[in-house]
């Protein structure tokens, strides 16, 4: 398969990454290098073969529904770009 | 001191011969002079090292000290470390305190470890070289022009260069095993789920494994010892009984059946990996083991595998990096979109930005059939050909790296030639088998040479036999590089 130009910039913005015009053009061509290289797994008839997950056929674990932490919410705060009494600051998103 | 094992510095904190805040002032003090030249740390806190070494004192002293209390060990920058600056090689964590260490950080603390510092690596653990770093590239200790393989890159020169006695890594493709391969120190990936994965940060969930780097396989045991157990915090933790991974290493090897690939020798292999190679297994023959011919028959498909199902795990895992709840955000944007797209194009370095376009387009509408659950299919095909493999051996051997070290730069534009560096390591994560490199000479420019030993599930105690019985009789793990 072939990517586009308008491929990469869609998935740069699905990807929540902005991306420049310049960027997206160098990216398209190493992107399809790398698509090349992916493109041998299609060769191979793997339609009797359900899908591998994970390396061991282990269930889910299920803890007690419990509250087990304690409150660390300064603490956690501490490390954040922005912050003001307890919240985190984000811009605007509803007028 | 500096080419001591973490067995003999356990003993001499033993015997009082040497105290803890002795023996850590000395690897900061080689630490500090070194790295400049190599990169090997992004990290280096003398004041928290040394009272640490402090208390691992008192603790030997009250008679309570354990085979790894007082020791310095190197921490990848990867693991979550209470009150350090923990980056991951990334400008998006650069400013990022951990408010709590990881369950591997935690359990070297329960022994009274000292952790020396926190080590280089490639950005989000993503890179073959370790060039992709935020802090620079790490050189190679044999060869400064050389890059030492990634992505625990800093904690593999730091063993090398004798600026830590041990450290830890993390292997998602071959993390552990090429970089010790290519700075010729030994290095082991666990089996899938024996080392908890809290704290370590996640680049690709499902094959992401920690694990030991030493000088040699008895020091990697030691390691192993306090690294592997159950922790109810990782859902993929494996519930199992505790192990001495040391138990088995004085075993003679008669009878051992190592399982050769046709897959892996092959002409791409350079002819002085070979040679090397070829003489260690001579070498096996030797100690009593025999040879036999196995296949992996997909074992081309790995790379390809790979770099569908790592990406897509880190365009999900990577997603969390938004600059809201921590680490960098964007000083200048418009809205909230904005903020999280400048934040990331910012925060992010070209080949982590490239892994997540990758991961975001397999996964986007019309295409997950196609390339994820294609690639799911295909890791279960390669599980099998170990499957069947481990019926006619014990053990595989072949080359770590196709190469040995290549140069700085040499294939930093080229990232398809670079994800064929890894091209003998991936499988093995795909599979979530165990497995090793240790040091079996050298080869163009005096750079090292590894031997890739794969086990089966749970066979790391295996794994060390093997390996330290072919270091009992040779001494390629225990040479320096020249400063």
């Amino acid at each position: 398969m072939s990517l586009s130009l308008d491929d990469v910039k869609r998935v740069a913005n699905l990807a929540r990454i902005e991306i420049s015009e310049d960027e997206a053009r160098k990216a398209l061509i190493q992107l399809s290098g790398i698509f090349g290289l992916i493109e041998q797994m299609q060769a191979v008839d793997v339609s009797a073969i359900t899908p591998m997950s994970h390396a061991q056929d282990v269930m889910q674990r299920l803890r007690a529904d419990g509250a087990t932490e304690i409150d660390q919410r300064e603490l956690f705060q501490s490390v954040a770009p922005q912050v003001e009494a307890g919240l985190y600051l984000v811009p605007k998103v509803i007028e | 001191m500096l080419n001591a094992s973490l067995k003999q510095l356990s003993a001499m904190l033993a015997a009082r011969k040497i105290s803890s805040v002795e023996l850590t002032s000395e690897f900061l003090k080689r630490s500090r002079a070194l790295n400049p030249e190599y990169n090997a740390f992004i990290t280096l806190d003398e004041r928290t090292s040394l009272a640490q070494a402090q208390a691992a004192d008192i603790l030997i002293g009250s008679g309570r000290g354990q085979p790894l209390t007082g020791v310095p060990i190197a921490q990848k920058d990867i693991f979550c470390t209470k009150g350090w600056l923990t980056t991951c090689g990334s400008k998006m964590l650069s400013n990022f305190i951990s408010p709590y260490d990881a369950h591997v950080i935690g359990r070297f603390n329960a022994v009274g470890a000292v952790n020396i510092g926190k080590t280089n690596m490639d950005e989000f653990a993503m890179g073959s070289s370790n060039e992709t770093s935020f802090y620079g590239p790490v050189k190679n200790p044999w060869d400064t022009a050389a890059v030492p393989g990634g992505s625990s890159g800093g904690s593999a020169c730091a063993v090398a260069a004798r600026m830590a006695p041990a450290a830890t890594g993390t292997d998602t493709g071959g993390s552990i095993r090429q970089p010790a391969a290519l700075c010729g120190i030994s290095g082991l990936k666990p089996t899938y789920g024996l080392v908890s994965r809290y704290g370590m940060i996640a680049f690709a969930s499902s094959l992401d494994q920690g694990g030991p780097m030493a000088k040699s396989a008895e020091d990697l045991g030691l390691m192993l010892n306090v690294m592997a157990g159950f922790d109810a915090r990782d859902s993929t933790s494996l519930e199992r009984e505790p192990e001495d991974y040391t138990r088995d290493l004085e075993k003679p090897l008669d009878g051992l059946r190592i399982g050769l690939p046709k897959e892996y020798f092959v002409k791409e292999i350079a002819e002085d990996v070979a040679r090397a190679v070829e003489a260690a297994i001579g070498q096996y023959r030797k100690l009593g083991a025999e040879t036999v011919e196995v296949s992996l028959p997909n074992t081309k498909l790995s790379v390809p595998v790979y770099y569908v199902l790592a990406p897509a795990e880190a365009s999900s895992n990577l997603s969390r990096f938004d600059g809201v709840r921590y680490g960098y955000r964007a000083p200048d944007y418009l809205d909230l979109n904005d903020m999280y797209r400048k934040t990331r194009a910012q925060g992010f370095g070209s080949e982590v930005k490239r892994r997540i376009l990758i991961g975001t387009y397999v996964l986007s509408h019309g295409y997950y059939d196609a390339y994820y659950i294609q690639a799911q299919k295909l890791r279960r095909l390669m599980a099998q050909d170990f499957a069947e493999a481990f019926k006619e051996c014990d053990i595989i051997m072949g080359p770590t790296s196709p190469t040995v070290a290549f140069d700085l730069g040499e294939r930093s534009s080229d990232p398809v030639q670079m994800y064929l560096s890894d091209a003998y390591t991936i499988a093995v994560n795909l599979a979530g088998l165990p497995a090793m490199s240790i040091p079996v000479g050298f080869g163009h420019k005096n750079r090292p040479v590894g031997l890739h030993i794969i086990g089966n599930y749970f066979a790391e105690a295996q794994m060390l036999n093997v390996a330290h019985q072919y270091q009992l009789e040779s001494d390629w793990h225990t040479r320096m590089p020249k400063e």
